[in-house]
């Protein structure tokens, strides 16, 4: 079949693009410029657009062709550049759905079928979804770098490592009575060791490249009315949190994403930590202290007018990736500063309230933010699916590594079941493709 | 008119097997010939197993199939292959006497019970139905028809055949015995074509043969064989023929001289062959011109048999003119002064794309109609007497009117091979290797039989002897498998054997103690004394088990998600042209195999992930429309 959509944005516009594409795309030019205009690639030629059926003029615009297979689905695709007005987009759709083998494409379908034409591997279909989904600058960057293949090209050179490392060992195996080299193992350790590294490296990465995708996760705590909502609004410049003096209104978790200086931030408002027998409460602040555990980031806000309990249980959990605010200073002629304990990125007198003291925070926000997203030279892991895959690829490696066992047979199992994890991401390794490098590699022939 | 239940065409390793069972199974069966002379021949080296092959005959001997005995009652020098590496990846092997080979296959096939063998030339087969044909029997060549609904057609290279020596060309299936041209069978793909079977070309080679008597022993290598040697079959005890060595030698650079310098008299390298050969088994042209770096090659001289002098050369198959071939094998070391009684030849012959056929290797296109071995585009006797096996079996069981007995990826090597075959095809001929099995630690050759016999003795395909032996060992490997797992010890007693393990207060089974890789059984007995009286192999069998334990229970994992695919069935009369958001390509390969299952649709090189999840939706959707 041959699919067409609109793949310019909906709505009015100055043009559209409609992209054709499939075995019928030069018979879909053809029907709708009612003449063989000789389609030479890459081209843009001017042409009036006819309804097959009715002859009536659609709209006059322009016409690409792009011959398969070097087109963005490996297929034949035309695209049509038209006024991007209702009525002539909807005209010229209607003109495509009246041709024999033309239908219209399901949503994903032009990249389906890029990816299964081998236009696109599985890393680069995601990298272009997440290029179409960017929201900022920082997550265009890391989308761009995905579709063109960068990371795709770790995992592939991951995946040549691998079967050279299996072909070793799968031919001390089945051609055993060749000479082929016996000191195998130490051929394949030094490869899997260094493979090993680099998957843990990459592993390491502070969840870096997801964290640029579903944004920065910072977490506001502090007890009951001590200015977290004012914090969240602050921040958001928007009235999103309700704010009230009644201590507790926000019993569960608010959540805004903000675009700080280029990158993703969700913003996590929860319910004020304080002793309390509401259950409702109770679970409230359960979940507050669940989503601090997880936080990338944390803002704990201390009221220093009300010292209190509750704000020892915020303060429980200052580390490393904590900001303290000291609210409401405006109120107090001497900020107390002895509530303010060491183990944290900084501490902050500030009154949220009119916003005093609140700029040489926003740059230490800004920057940590920085510090925790900005690009590597490598591209980073962007998926929780590939860091699953990965980690079990690095588990296998590991016991090979381990020397638990120095039987070839289970060796080559674990580099078994670690292709298999990583073929995952980049698409199997087929017996095929281990028997091939045997071959080219080994001169085999009893 | 004669009618037979089942009809073999072919005396070779697929044909005598698939003859075998199908009367096992109680078809009233005949093999078909066009010499009973030739019945078992090895036509090219005369050895019967090795790695992922020895896998394979002790898979058809746990069916109670004959080739292991065969080869046990033939064989000159047995070797365990990897005998150093773990049991999964040993591989049985044996050179056997071609005579006694052939002499003992005949011997049990002319006494089986339901099995005729008649001597006779098949011209065509016999065809029926004219929209929708089906096979019916065959036709001889004085023209007599022979019924049957069931024929399976096992070849070899005979199809076509076409021998190559230098710019030599002559047209035949091989070279017997005696150096005499036998006459390939063209008229046979003339019928295959017709019925719009698609037939490509594969090339094979052999080399010369040597007169041993003419070869200077001393300057070899010998290679003496196992002792005790290893026997293939589970019903066979010991070997009882008379074992002696081999021997080896190597190329050396004057070798790769002459070769280099006729290499356009080859018949490969002056275009006069168009079929691929197998990249695993090259002739020596291609390794002197593919691996010009190395010196010297290794050549494994093969005696054929205990009363002939003719000496196999392993390992220098060639297409290369007579006096070539003279010239760079009187160049090897011990080989000075060589006589040579048979050339080496190349020979290319058709073969059917085997993603024509079913898994029970009956083709799709002429119901009735089974193909097995070469034909298929294998190469090796084990696995054309796999092929053989399996097609026996299911001939049979249609014309009992039963299911199918079929074996997958993780029951079976067999079962790896004939996925392989019919959902991927081949390009080059097929050979069975131990990493083509994913389920490798599980499929393992000490374990075929019980892997497989109870299968066999479930669809009535295993003889009483077997049967009863199989089940005696059985209960025993059951019996002392919960001895062991019962005898428990602390960490802290098994220290006072001098056992080293984790000081963790936690008691251990024997079983788990024998697991340990540093744990030897001896020791073990040291603390349970009475687990001396074990008998050898039951205790081998179980330390094999536990070695792998952990793995295995992986494995299971695995294999639980693989079958749930392979349950997932696909109909073969699914078009998938009609299923939207299948590329081309896919819908392409999908058509052409007609996988069975979802399972083999995922195993077909180029059916994504994203295909495959396509495919899925569309079945099940279908599913739910049939059911409502």
């Amino acid at each position: 079949m041959t699919i067409f959509a609109l793949s310019s944005g909906k709505g009015r516009a100055g043009i559209g693009v409609i992209r054709v594409s499939g075995p019928q795309t030069k018979n879909a030019v053809f029907a709708l410029t009612k003449k063989n205009i000789s389609l030479n690639p890459r081209e843009m030629t001017l042409n009036w657009f006819y309804d097959p059926d009715t002859n009536e003029k659609l709209d006059r615009g322009m016409v690409v062709f792009f011959p398969g297979p070097c087109s963005f689905t490996g297929e034949d695709v035309a695209e049509f550049h038209i006024h991007g007005g209702y009525a002539v987009v909807g005209g010229v759709m209607e003109a495509l759905s009246k041709l024999p083998n033309l239908r219209s494409a399901e949503a994903g379908e032009f990249t389906r079928r890029a990816f299964d034409n081998d236009k696109m591997d599985l890393t680069a279909v995601e990298g272009l979804a997440d290029l179409i989904n960017a929201e900022t600058q920082s997550q265009k960057k890391q989308a761009l770098r995905q579709m063109d293949g960068e990371l795709g090209d770790i995992y592939k050179s991951w995946r040549h490592q691998l079967i050279t490392a299996m072909a070793y060992l799968e031919v001390s195996i089945d051609f055993s009575e060749e000479e082929v080299p016996d000191d195998v193992t130490s051929r394949v350790t030094p490869i899997i060791k260094k493979l090993k590294g680099d998957i843990t490296k990459h592993l390491a990465d502070g969840h870096r490249g997801e964290r640029l995708r579903h944004g920065l996760q910072v977490v506001i705590l502090g007890a009951p009315n001590a200015g977290k909502s004012t914090l969240l609004n602050f921040l958001s410049q928007r009235d999103v949190a309700i704010v009230s003096d009644i201590a507790g209104t926000t019993r569960d978790i608010l959540e805004v994403h903000l675009d700080l200086s280029g990158f993703p931030v969700s913003i996590v408002d929860t319910a004020g930590l304080r002793l309390t027998g509401d259950e409702i409460e109770i679970e409230g602040i359960r979940r507050a202290e669940q989503r601090a555990r997880d936080a990338d980031l944390k803002i704990v806000i201390i009221d220093v007018l009300e010292p209190s309990v509750p704000d020892k249980l915020a303060l429980n959990h200052l580390g490393d990736n904590t900001l303290v605010l000291l609210n409401k200073c405006d109120l107090l002629a001497n900020a107390n500063h002895s509530l303010a304990p060491g183990a944290s990125i900084g501490c902050w007198d500030v009154s949220l309230k009119d916003g005093l003291g609140m700029a040489p925070f926003m740059e230490a926000l800004k920057a940590q933010v920085e510090n925790r997203m900005e690009l590597t030279e490598t591209p980073s892991l962007t998926r929780t699916r590939h860091r699953a895959s990965l980690r079990s690829a690095e588990g296998h490696l590991d016991r090979f590594m381990s020397a638990e066992h120095a039987e070839i047979e289970l060796l080559s199992e674990d580099l078994r079941l670690a292709a298999r994890d990583l073929g995952k991401i980049t698409g199997d390794v087929d017996v095929e493709d281990i028997l091939e490098k045997i071959f080219t590699e080994f001169c085999i022939g009893k | 008119m004669i009618n037979f239940d089942v009809i073999v065409i072919g005396g070779g390793h697929a044909g005598c097997e698939a003859a075998a069972a199908s009367a096992r199974l109680g078809a009233n069966t005949l093999l078909i010939t066009h010499k009973i002379e030739t019945i078992g021949e090895m036509s090219c080296n005369p050895a019967i197993g090795g790695l992922g092959k020895g896998h394979l005959v002790r898979e058809i001997d746990a069916l109670d199939g004959i080739m292991g005995r065969v080869a046990d009652a033939s064989g000159v020098q047995f070797r365990m292959l990897n005998k150093r590496k773990g049991p999964a990846v040993r591989g049985p092997r044996c050179q056997s006497d071609r005579k006694l080979y052939r002499e003992e296959m005949q011997k049990i096939l002319t006494n089986y019970p339901n099995l005729i063998i008649r001597q006779a030339a098949v011209d065509d087969l016999w065809i029926k139905g004219g929209d929708q044909p089906s096979v019916s029997g065959v036709i001889t060549d004085t023209g007599e028809k022979i019924s049957a609904a069931r024929v399976i057609l096992t070849t070899g290279t005979f199809l076509r055949g076409m021998i190559h020596i230098g710019d030599e060309r002559i047209p035949a299936g091989r070279k017997s015995i005696a150096n005499e041209i036998e006459q390939p069978a063209i008229g046979l793909s003339a019928t295959l074509e017709k019925f719009g079977f698609n037939l490509q070309r594969l090339k094979t080679g052999t080399p010369a043969r040597l007169n041993g008597k003419t070869i200077d022993w001393s300057v070899c290598t010998e290679q003496p064989g196992d002792q005790p040697p290893v026997p293939f079959s589970f019903m066979t005890k010991t070997i009882k023929v008379r074992q002696i060595n081999c021997h080896i030698t190597h190329t050396n650079e004057k070798t790769h001289d002459i070769i280099r310098k006729n290499l356009h008299k080859s018949s490969m390298y002056s275009g006069h062959i168009e079929g691929a050969g197998p990249r695993y088994c090259p002739s020596i042209e291609d390794k002197v011109v593919r691996f010009s770096d190395k010196t010297s090659h290794q050549i494994f001289l093969e005696p054929e048999g205990l009363d002939t002098d003719t000496i196999y050369p392993n390992g220098i198959s060639t297409s290369l003119p007579v006096d070539v071939q003279e010239a760079y094998i009187r160049s090897i070391v011990g080989l000075e002064n060589v006589e040579i009684m048979q050339p080496g030849y190349a020979i290319e012959y058709d073969f059917v794309n085997p993603q024509q056929l079913l898994a029970t290797l009956e083709t799709k296109k002429l119901p009735g109609l089974y193909l097995a071995g070469q034909i298929n585009g294998t190469t090796g006797y084990e696995e054309a007497a796999a092929q053989g096996l399996m097609a026996g079996i299911n001939a049979a069981r249609a014309s009992a009117g039963c299911d199918p007995f079929l074996l997958d990826r993780a029951d079976a090597y067999i079962g790896v091979m004939i996925d392989d075959l019919v959902t991927k095809g081949t390009d080059e001929p097929y050979r069975m290797f131990t990493s083509r099995a994913e389920y490798r630690l599980k499929l393992r050759a000490d374990n075929a039989d019980q892997r497989l016999t109870e299968l066999g003795i479930g669809i009535g395909l295993v003889g009483k002897d077997r049967a009863l032996r199989f089940n005696e060992k059985i209960s025993k490997l059951r019996l002392f498998g919960k001895i062991l797992d019962d005898l428990k010890i602390s960490p802290n007693e098994a220290a006072k054997y001098g056992l080293k393990i984790n000081q963790d207060g936690v008691k251990r089974s024997a079983k788990i103690l024998l697991s340990y890789p540093n744990i030897e059984f001896e020791q073990i007995t040291n603390i349970w004394p009475n687990l001396r009286e074990v008998p050898t192999e039951i205790i081998e069998q179980l330390v094999v088990d536990s070695t792998y334990s952990g793995y295995l229970e992986r494995q299971e994992a695995d294999i639980v998600a693989f079958r749930k695919d392979e349950n997932l069935i696909l109909s073969t009369s699914l078009n998938y042209n009609l299923i939207g958001g299948l590329s081309n390509e896919v819908k392409e390969k999908l058509s052409k195999a007609m996988p069975t299952t979802l399972g083999a649709a995922a195993r077909i090189s180029g059916v994504t992930p994203a295909a495959l999840t396509t495919l899925l939706r569309y079945v099940k959707r279908k599913d739910k429309k049939a059911v409502a």
